[in-house]
């Protein structure tokens, strides 16, 4: 469908922007890449009386790599992130992930911020952020506030962000050498969302012994979560068949899966302990 | 509102409602047609299009968002005389039956292809993934496509 009519704002300044948002009374969006707003507004699920668009502001495009870790603008896109490498090294979880971000165009301006904001439970960038206790940097008319990813995500499409905030930078803490990870995902075809997804990854002692284990799942349940049984499960093994097995069945019987018409419930509960065997094992290989 | 950006090499200026999308700018109030509108949400990739070289939906960006920008549409991949060999692949492997999906194909494999002239089947097949075509069940696409390589190699365009 055509996009119901709105009024639209490129603001050169971030205060601008804040303040434009702040004068609509609710009403207003940040319009980043547009790749899901876009769609949302087409089916008339959001109709912002404003449109306000970021792309001219400066200082939200760069990716930042320091001992602290990986600050990536909101409007760093996710061809960016692919095409940045220096993130083989600084961050291979969020390269992983973010390979399976929708499709080629999409990914051409789709950004970091709007996917955070938009907050998809089977999206794969807040799937990240909660796996990798990401810090959100966020703009309001009272200054910058940071919030926990912990404390960002609250539900289906709904995040901690008043509506005359914007997000500027999603910051994820510093990967040290050594640390296994994995990522898997299963969607019918690649780049569509996924009907579940896993993000793992540990820090193994000289001898191989798993700490500090952190699993995200999206796709499965009502928003991106941590799972704690499996994680504890991991911590103190080594990773052996056995520890796999237990920590694959923690997690399919942790989530909280719903049908719908891509699969149903029980078909995600399994396919949640299959995708972290899988990870799992990659992570170890 | 107006906006001004480069269609094709061409300076264009328009007044536009903020709703309008680049598709139905490009369509409507540039009488650019090649360009075609299927979903309307950023599923099929018919309305394919470069923006400052990249390939991007048109449906999912603003007419207003383009200002400032370099677009091409399918029309400026070729001059009028002769098929680009990237067309002609298209025709050599029967490429497309009903012809609606083409034009999202030939800018998106045009936009690989640029970038990636060395890129493998399993690269064509991830990429085009975004494009849907109910006629030809790509396997024709994904060899015209291959095909055309050898012409991106070497002068880089067309």
């Amino acid at each position: 469908m055509k996009l119901p009519p709105f009024e639209y704002a490129a603001p050169a300044t971030l205060k601008e922007a804040v303040a434009l948002l702040a004068s609509h009374g609710g009403e207003a969006k940040p319009l980043a890449g547009g790749q899901s707003l876009m769609p949302m507004m087409a089916f008339r699920i959001a109709q912002p009386s404003l449109l306000v668009d970021l792309r001219k502001l400066p200082d939200l495009k760069s990716i930042a790599i320091d001992k602290d870790g990986v600050r990536l603008g909101a409007m760093v896109r996710w061809r960016d992130i692919q095409d940045d490498k220096r993130l083989a090294q600084a961050h291979p979880l969020l390269q992983a992930a973010i390979a399976h971000v929708a499709h080629y165009q999409i990914r051409n301006r789709g950004t970091v911020g709007g996917s955070v904001c938009h907050a998809d439970p089977a999206a794969e960038m807040p799937g990240i952020a909660l796996t990798c206790d990401a810090e959100m940097t966020v703009m309001g008319k009272g200054g910058q506030r940071v919030i926990k990813a912990a404390d960002f995500f609250l539900g289906a499409l709904t995040t901690a962000l008043q509506p005359d905030e914007i997000l500027i930078e999603v910051k994820l803490p510093a990967w040290p050498a050594g640390r296994r990870f994995g990522f898997q995902e299963f969607a019918r075809r690649r780049g569509d969302f996924a009907m579940a997804g896993i993000a793992v990854f540990y820090d193994p002692d000289a001898g191989g012994t798993a700490s500090n284990a952190h699993v995200g799942v999206i796709g499965v349940g009502e928003k991106q979560r941590r799972l704690g049984k499996a994680e504890a499960a991991i911590n103190g093994s080594t990773l052996d068949e056995a520890a796999i097995a237990k920590a694959s069945a923690a997690a399919s019987a942790e989530v909280e899966p719903q049908d719908d018409i891509h699969a149903s419930a029980a078909y995600r509960r399994a396919l949640t302990g299959t995708l972290l065997e899988r990870a799992l094992k990659s992570a170890a290989g | 509102m107006t906006t001004k950006f480069e269609v094709n090499g061409k300076q264009v200026e328009v007044d536009v409602e903020p709703r309008l999308t680049l598709a139905d700018c490009l369509r409507q109030n540039l009488r650019l047609t090649g360009t075609h509108i299927g979903c309307e949400h950023g599923v099929c990739g018919a309305c394919t299009v470069l923006v400052n070289g990249d390939a991007v939906r048109s449906c999912l960006m603003l007419a207003v968002q383009a200002d400032g920008a370099k677009v091409v549409t399918v029309e400026g991949l070729s001059n009028d005389a002769d098929l680009t060999p990237l067309q002609k692949s298209f025709r050599k492997h029967h490429a497309l039956q009903c012809g609606f999906c083409t034009p999202g194909f030939i800018t998106t494999a045009h936009a690989l292809l640029t970038e990636e002239p060395d890129c493998d089947a399993d690269r064509v097949r991830e990429v085009l993934s975004g494009n849907i075509c109910r006629c030809t069940g790509y396997i024709s696409i994904v060899e015209a496509v291959l095909d055309a390589r050898s012409a991106y190699k070497k002068d880089g365009a067309r």
